[in-house]
């Protein structure tokens, strides 16, 4: 008995990571994924319901491989985004960097209960979900550098980055709302069963081309997922100070909603499969409050900790960090081990560091670039420069 | 007495060719189109030929358009590609901008381009600049469009021109069409265009007919997007003008040949960007310039051309210095012989041109 025990949780585990290191393919004797649990079933909270009749399930299933690619994705999110905050501090990185560590399981959660052929919209914090719409990190970090090969080629930066089916990254607080729906109406009108999410922050949600849309959406039934990711700040003011209703699910109204814990990978995922099916079933718009928190200040430049306590932040990370709760669902149901996560985290390091270095060392875009992609499709042409004898080519 | 002009101005005379007496010939298959019914036919046969074409706007729909500029399109293309929206323009424009991210190609009208300030933040920040942030990744395939400018008796809050607001972004197209030739050709081409093109009409012009040739009745007509044309040749003074205050050129123009002043007419078509050859060539003729708009002063389309001229070629040609006529910068007022008093007429135009020529 002893001497199985030792075997399974020393031995064979040492056996295993042996294989890994040695950089063949990992052989592991079958004993050994015998011994972790391939799925588990979990509780997750309940969510508060607004015109809804039935919410998602208390209950959600992770398999071990679900589990094992969460927890990679939200550990590179949290590992690219406390890199952003160092380069910044060495002021490789410019401008405006709105950091989304804490939120993770907003992104993840959401990713994971919709299809990459549905698209995705949010606002500037949008580095976690440029990850999981298919961005690199690489071409994150060098976008963030104002290199050539950033994502934007460098003319973007931190707001505005793309990919396929995400359309950013807006720097307009609210403005990538009725965006948002008007994707979704292309969705309907193309027929291809697809939706869109639309993101927005807690201060956001007191804007009024909010409600403009809530109301074209909800008239039309847009395949629209609204989702407001309340942290409890805007920027320095606290939801309290904010608005006159904290209840963000309930603010659209005659639009169906839900509260969800955000800090909960599993939680946002079911909460997000259920709206996915509410759009997809032809009933129009839903609206999702995700409660969440950003350790980070709104940005760079705030540091975080006038409008709020360090104690709160600690409370926090201590008690509801995503990654923590997810790694801690795993370990204590045998679904993977502290030495695999460990390795883990060991290839997300490196991933990390040799985008740093890419985005450190690759050089800013060519001056010849500085005029092009004004306009799409069009012949080259001429444009004016700093001073009229100064003419500078464009071309799409 | 505006449409009459314009009939006997257009050239080829129907009732004239009627009243002669000559062998039976074909003749030209002209028509009178009025502005209206050319920007009808433009977006009906755009609408016909892609089936991403759509239009949103208020009252576009049902009531046929507020100046009935859709009529007939719900009928035929029904719910799904005419679009009544609340009057939210805000939303609208934004959930226009974000249907042609995706894919589609809207015609988003604003019931006038005073309501586009709504909306202004959509129009510039969404649209115009998003294909140069995603470095090419994002192209934005949309009209704005609706009736710009002073109108009859609207007053102040209803009767701004936004020709240079719009025209001072990068990543914009902007367009003024004058006749019905112009709005038929440069709309087919705003919808076709993959860009971003704000597409200003102006209410008073759109009852105003204009002989459309054969070749404009065309479904293909498209007029390119950026080149001004000639409407008229003459040799002392170049008139450079947009959208209705073109006609007010070729009125003023008319009067000042009966004493042998022949003023050169370019209608700019396009205002971003600017066809500055086209003034430039004529100016090297004339040595003269003058700018005609609706809009304010300060910081207008005429400004732009005026600098524009004073640091290209042209400039060593000018005999007088180039001035501009424009609205007075007012907020525009609503009593009649107020309002007449606060935009370019006729004897304006001709008091400048002679006060240019020291005549």
């Amino acid at each position: 008995m002893y001497v199985g025990l030792l075997q399974i949780y020393f031995i064979v585990p040492w056996l295993a990571s042996c294989f890994r290191h040695s950089g063949a393919r990992v052989v592991v004797s079958a004993r050994t994924y015998a011994d972790f649990t391939p799925q588990a079933t979990f509780d997750i909270k309940k969510c508060d319901l607004h015109k809804l009749e039935e919410g998602p399930p208390l209950q959600a299933v992770l398999s071990r491989e679900e589990g094992l690619q969460y927890y990679r994705t939200m550990q590179t999110m949290r590992r690219m985004e406390l890199k952003a905050d160092q380069l910044y501090k060495q002021k490789i990185i410019r401008g405006f960097c709105h950091l989304y560590d804490g939120q993770e399981a907003c992104a993840v959660g959401i990713e994971a209960g919709i299809n990459l052929s549905d698209h995705l919209i949010t606002a500037y914090r949008a580095h976690g979900y440029t990850l999981t719409r298919g961005g690199t990190v690489r071409e994150i970090m060098a976008e963030l550098t104002g290199r050539r090969g950033g994502i934007a080629k460098g003319k973007g930066g931190s707001m505005h980055m793309y990919t396929k089916h995400f359309y950013g990254g807006n720097g307009i607080v609210g403005a990538q709302v009725p965006l948002g729906a008007g994707v979704a109406l292309a969705c309907k009108y193309l027929g291809k069963n697809e939706l869109c999410v639309c993101l927005y922050g807690d201060g956001a949600a007191n804007q009024g081309q909010i409600f403009e849309t809530y109301n074209m959406a909800s008239l039309w039934k847009l395949p629209c997922i609204f989702i407001c990711e309340n942290n409890k700040y805007g920027m320095g003011t606290s939801v309290e100070r904010a608005a006159a209703s904290t209840d963000y699910y309930k603010r659209g109204d005659f639009i169906p909603g839900l509260r969800v814990d955000g800090m909960d990978v599993l939680c946002v995922r079911e909460a997000t499969k259920l709206a996915a099916e509410h759009c997809r079933s032809g009933k129009g718009p839903i609206l999702m409050e995700l409660q969440t928190y950003r350790y980070h200040g709104h940005s760079m430049s705030d540091p975080g900790v006038s409008y709020r306590t360090r104690d709160e932040i600690q409370e926090v990370r201590s008690k509801s960090d995503p990654i923590s709760m997810l790694k801690d669902r795993m370990l204590s149901n045998n679904m993977a081990s502290v030495e695999e996560l460990k390795e883990i985290d060991v290839e997300v390091r490196k991933e990390i560091e040799d985008a740093a270095q890419f985005a450190t060392t690759d050089p800013e875009p060519p001056l010849d670039d500085l005029c092009n992609h004004i306009f799409y499709n069009d012949p080259p042409m001429e444009v004016r420069g700093t001073n009229p004898w100064t003419k500078l080519k464009s071309v799409s | 007495m505006a449409s009459l002009r314009c009939f006997l101005r257009s050239g080829k005379n129907a009732v004239s060719a009627g009243l002669r007496r000559e062998f039976h010939r074909t003749p030209p298959a002209a028509v009178q189109v009025t502005v209206r019914d050319a920007l009808n036919q433009a977006m009906d046969e755009e609408l016909e030929r892609d089936e991403r074409v759509f239009l949103l706007g208020e009252e576009v729909a049902q009531y046929d358009g507020a100046y009935k500029i859709s009529r007939g399109l719900w009928k035929k293309y029904g719910d799904k590609r005419i679009i009544d929206t609340p009057i939210t323009e805000m939303g609208f424009a934004g959930i226009a901008v974000g249907a042609a991210m995706a894919g589609l190609r809207p015609i988003c009208e604003f019931m006038t381009f005073n309501f586009s300030m709504q909306a202004i933040d959509q129009v510039i920040n969404s649209a115009a600049k998003t294909y140069y942030m995603s470095a090419g990744l994002q192209p934005i395939p949309i009209v704005f469009r609706g009736p710009n400018g002073a109108s009859a008796g609207v007053a102040a809050q209803h009767s701004q021109c936004f020709a240079a607001w719009y025209s001072h972004c990068p990543g914009l197209k902007v367009v003024s069409p004058w006749s019905a030739e112009d709005s038929k050709g440069l709309l087919k081409s705003a919808i076709r265009d993959d860009n971003p093109v704000v597409f200003l009409e102006n209410e008073l012009m759109y009852g105003v007919p204009f002989e459309m040739s054969e070749e404009a009745q065309s479904k293909d007509f498209i007029i390119p997007i950026g080149k001004a044309k000639l409407e008229r040749q003459g040799n002392h003074v170049t008139l450079v003008s947009h959208s209705r205050m073109v006609s007010l050129c070729l009125d003023a123009a008319a009067v000042l040949a009966k004493e042998g002043i022949e003023c050169e007419v370019i209608n700019m078509r396009t205002i971003r960007p600017l066809d500055a050859e086209a003034i430039e060539t004529s100016i090297m003729k004339t040595n003269h310039l003058i700018t005609v708009e609706g809009g304010w002063p300060q910081f207008g389309v005429g400004a732009e051309i005026l600098a524009r001229i004073m640091e290209g070629p042209a400039f060593n040609y000018l005999d007088a210095p180039a001035v501009r006529v424009t609205g007075v910068d007012i907020p525009m007022p609503y009593a009649k012989i107020l309002e007449d008093n606060s935009i370019p007429q006729i004897k304006d135009i001709i008091f400048s041109v002679k006060k240019t020529l020291n005549v």
